[in-house]
């Protein structure tokens, strides 16, 4: 879906540019001021929530503060607009930083409710403070010049108001096409995933929070100067739950959909204004009417909005190119990209020693102690509910332990949290996958280079960081090859079969360039010659020097793999060897089959 | 301030803390069991006002009108999806016979009742009674209507629903009874004092009845099989399907029992302040706070928040009136503060 539809995109917006240069009444280049403003705003939101998952109904605050601070400023002190601008992106900033540093880590539908809540509470002391003018507000703003040009005229306005949204949507879309964006993106899917590949998931919460709030306040500072005027009303509660209409209405997961989003929303409302009082009256306020209704029926009707129906209409006379193509010979300074010392083989690398996880009074995890040697392949098996995947967590940091000890390379990793533990170089994969399923196979597994790279957000949205792109994407590609994904480069993820995606999920993981591999059940799904490839897989990166943990069930598969066995009942281990022995083992039968009295 | 001020102000607090926590209890409720953020909450508050407003000025409760129109459109889309699983199963004609009483028949029964008394010499308690016998098909027509077809939806993609429902109920109330606000009689005359203190019977009223209505609510999800039913989706949506429990007859009685509870808060507060169709809004958003406040999950925890509310909101109109609005709504952000450092890491969908 997210596949190339760039003609038609720029297509859109070139025509905005063209029209107000037709002539066309001044009316409909009020409405097309409006749009642009409403545009920047919904950007942000399509960012902020279809992207990267946090809802907030709070932007109008956001907008009020860009225009307050820039009204203030330019009337009461008397200062220039632009100092306006900086200022109000400053405040802003700040206060979505603050407001985001408290509400951002909270789950699900705690965020837009705490967003309510403060749009609510800002909207109200727009309307309280005495400097700003209560609920009059403040009047007699300054219109924008540069170097003497007056910029008053709404025509030229106009071609302000694009011009910024253009810039805006040219930085987020370069932004989401790069190694931060791909952070971004992997927010959506929850904490486990975007964590375990060494992303920083509440930092990026905050950017894209602070980053939403710029858009806004740029929207509310060009607001300021467009109507000359502001009062609280504009940025009241209201509002912000029509900006995040326009981005659902346009489309929320894409970016191009709050444009659209915009213009739909914004005409229709215009000519719902104009139309309903004369059907039916004006003793009523029918248009609100007709717009809730509307908005539960197109919810109805297509709960991803209208940007995706427009594409795929649009893909069908002119099929899509993959927007992401890693480079096809390997890109200057490929060679130089860090990778980690292989240990010794033999050397010993993973120790649990008394490791025991307790939930409440359950101990799930009773004093396991196992370890791996560089270069081997140790399966954990045991029956369901025997505290496998408990001990996976343990290992992978998703879960603190009670008490014991876990070293790494000779390092205590069992207090970390699994961002620092894929630094260290121990990598994973999922038992049930987490995939971005829209993205393609390639986008994915670069989500696994997140530490491979450094480049910063700002870095990436001005486009200075396409060399070091050009080597993560080439990196991606060759473990995409590596495990015989080479065919689905560009095809979404989510279309590849389970067995696939669990694969991907491999190369995912050897992207962080691990020391350690942790697969948690990764035959489970697969047909017999899958298993047969990705046994193969396995004792190839053996060869290469990389250790694997398997958790795993199917009997089989681990038997012929690996080279030695740590079975687990109970949360105890009851049972180590060769999988010759452990076949014999009586514990181990008995643990399995039921025992004989 | 002297004792006499702080424990009046107590005392309003306290009054209004009681509404807020029977709209805090409803909207813990609707979201537990369906995942919708019930906006239209405060809609139901205006709705119940102006209905008993109405009454009591013997006017035609219009609110009627609206009950006929959405009964003729839920009926529709019952037919509706009747007739496209059609090829799957056989026309559930008892259940389509149960929809034309419910949602055809029943609202012009209403509408007869109304015209055929004298509804202004009633007692308060039978035109509140009458208010609710409006209100509440209307909740369970417009979970039936709006959010029973995508109860999967993402809690988002509801949310958005619920603003549109919002809107579209706004829209409607201005339409119906007009800009104007209005109030309804005391309760009762009937005051007394505490030592030194005043209490008017209104607040014992108001107190009293959110009382017992907690009280109720707890017997009912503690002792009735409904009630288990509903903590059993709540809990477990899937799980509660599996062991035949219907979660859409649990979402149409969750909105049914929100609409009742939001209607009655309408009528508490309507004898002490001039309710309009938009003021449930704001007053609703406060029940939000407060079952922020409860984690929108815990009963005992909201109704605690909703007397925070309303302390904190009588206290601060006395020292800083101006910034009454802006301390309630603030006070979510140190709550959901503490709530972030507390909770570990939630792993959401």
């Amino acid at each position: 879906m997210k596949m190339s539809t760039k003609k038609l995109q720029w297509l859109m917006f070139g025509w905005f540019f063209v029209f107000p240069f037709l002539p066309v009444p001044g009316y409909w280049i009020t409405i097309g001021n409006y749009i642009g403003l409403y545009s920047i705003v919904a950007l942000g939101l399509v960012l902020l929530t279809g992207i990267g998952g946090l809802t907030s109904f709070g932007q109008a605050a956001f907008v009020g503060l860009g225009a307050y601070t820039t009204a203030y400023l330019s009337t009461t002190l008397g200062w220039s607009p632009w100092v306006g601008l900086g200022a109000g992106l400053v405040v802003s900033g700040l206060a979505a930083a603050l407001i985001g540093s408290v509400t951002v880590r909270l789950s699900g539908h705690f965020l837009p409710l705490a967003t309510i809540a403060w749009g609510l509470s800002l909207y109200y002391l727009f309307g309280t403070i005495e400097f700003l003018g209560k609920y009059d507000g403040l009047s007699g703003i300054p219109a924008l010049s540069v170097f003497g040009i007056d910029l008053s005229s709404p025509r030229v306005m106009y071609g302000v108001i694009w011009l910024c949204l253009g810039g805006c949507l040219m930085l987020v879309l370069n932004l989401l096409n790069s190694r931060p964006g791909r952070a971004i993106r992997a927010l959506a899917k929850g904490k486990t995933m975007p964590e375990a590949m060494g992303i920083h998931t509440a930092q990026y919460k905050i950017l894209i929070f602070v980053l939403a709030a710029l858009m806004a306040s740029l929207s509310g500072w060009l607001y300021a100067h467009l109507q000359r005027s502001v009062s609280a009303t504009p940025f009241g509660l209201h509002m912000g739950i029509e900006y995040l209409f326009m981005a659902v209405v346009g489309g929320i997961g894409h970016v191009w959909g709050a444009i659209l989003g915009a213009v739909v929303m914004t005409g229709l409302k215009s000519q719902l204004q104009d139309w309903l009082p004369l059907l039916l009256g004006s003793n009523g306020n029918f248009e609100i009417v007709v717009f809730g209704v509307m908005i539960v029926l197109l919810l109805l009707w297509s709960r991803d909005g209208l940007w995706p129906w427009v594409a795929s209409m649009w893909a069908k006379f002119h099929p899509p190119e993959p927007e992401v193509v890693a480079p096809a010979i390997a890109p200057d300074g490929y060679s130089d990209l860090p990778r980690r010392a292989r240990p010794q083989a033999g050397a010993l690398i993973l120790e649990v020693s008394d490791a025991r996880k307790q939930f409440g009074g359950l101990v799930a995890v009773k004093d396991m102690a196992f370890e791996i040697r560089a270069g081997e392949v140790v399966g954990l098996i045991g029956p369901n509910g025997a505290g496998k995947s408990t001990m996976f967590n343990l290992v992978t940091g998703v879960l603190p332990a009670t008490s014991g000890e876990i070293r790494f390379c000779g390092e205590r990793i069992d207090q970390l949290d699994s961002r620092h533990i894929v630094r260290m170089g121990i990598g994973r994969s999922f038992q049930h996958v987490h995939l971005i399923p829209h993205l393609s196979v390639l986008e994915n597994v670069a989500m696994g280079a997140h530490l491979r790279g450094r480049s910063s957000p700002l870095a990436a949205a001005l486009r200075l960081d396409r060399h070091e792109e050009a080597r993560l994407l080439f990196l991606a590609a060759e473990q995409i090859r590596r495990v015989g994904l080479g065919e689905y480069m560009h095809t979404p993820a989510g279309s590849l079969a389970l067995g696939q995606q669990r694969i991907l999920e491999i190369a995912r993981a050897l992207c962080t360039d691990p020391t350690l591999l942790l697969l948690d059940e990764p035959a489970a799904g697969l047909r017999l010659k899958e298993k047969e490839a990705l046994a193969d897989l396995i004792r190839q990166l053996r060869g290469e020097g990389m250790s694997v943990l398997l958790v795993e069930h199917d009997m089989d598969f681990v038997m012929g793999l690996t080279d030695r066995l740590v079975v687990m009942e109970f949360g105890s281990k009851i049972a180590e060897g060769l999988p010759a022995e452990i076949q014999n083992n009586e514990a181990v039968l008995a643990a399995y089959l039921g025992g004989v009295e | 301030m002297d004792f006499s001020i702080f424990a009046i102000l107590a005392q309003d607090g306290v009054t209004n803390g009681a509404v807020y926590a029977l709209l805090a209890m409803a909207l813990v409720l609707v979201f537990s069991v369906t995942r919708i953020i019930f906006l239209p909450q405060g809609e139901f508050i205006g709705f119940g006002a102006l209905t008993v407003a109405a009454l009591q000025s013997s006017q035609f409760p219009r609110l009627i009108w609206l009950l006929i129109g959405i009964g003729v459109l839920t009926f529709l889309v019952e037919l509706g999806s009747a007739l496209r699983q059609r090829r799957y199963k056989p026309l559930p004609r008892r259940l389509l016979m149960w929809s034309v009483i419910e949602n055809l028949i029943y609202p012009q029964f209403i509408w007869l009742l109304a015209h055929s008394f004298d509804w202004q010499g009633m007692p308060m308690a039978v035109q509140i009674l009458f208010t609710l016998a409006i209100t509440v098909p209307l909740g369970i027509m417009i979970y039936r209507v709006a959010f029973q077809p995508m109860a999967e939806a993402s809690v988002l993609v509801l949310l958005i629903v619920s603003v549109g429902v919002h809107f579209a109920l706004l829209g409607m109330g201005l339409f119906i009874f007009g800009p104007e606000g209005s109030t309804t009689h005391a309760f009762t005359e009937w005051s007394t004092a505490l030592g030194e203190m005043p209490v008017s019977g209104q607040s014992v009223v108001v107190m009293a009845v959110a009382g017992s209505l907690i009280g109720l609510l707890y017997l009912f999800f503690d002792r009735t099989l409904y009630g288990k039913a509903l903590r059993a989706t709540a809990v477990n949506r899937k799980g509660a399907q599996l062991v035949g429990i219907g979660t859409s007859q649990a979402g149409r009685m969750a909105f049914g029992l929100a609409a009742g509870l939001g209607t009655l808060a309408g009528t508490l507060i309507a004898p002490l302040n001039t309710v309009g169709y938009d003021t449930g809004f704001v007053v609703a958003l406060k029940g939000f706070v407060a079952a922020i406040v409860g984690g929108l999950a815990s009963y005992p925890l909201a109704a605690a928040g909703a007397l925070l509310v309303g302390l904190l909101e009588s206290y601060s109109s006395y020292w800083a009136s101006a910034y009454k609005e802006v301390i309630v709504f603030t006070l979510i952000i140190p709550v959901l503060a503490w709530r972030s450092l507390t909770s570990g890491h939630g792993d959401e969908e």
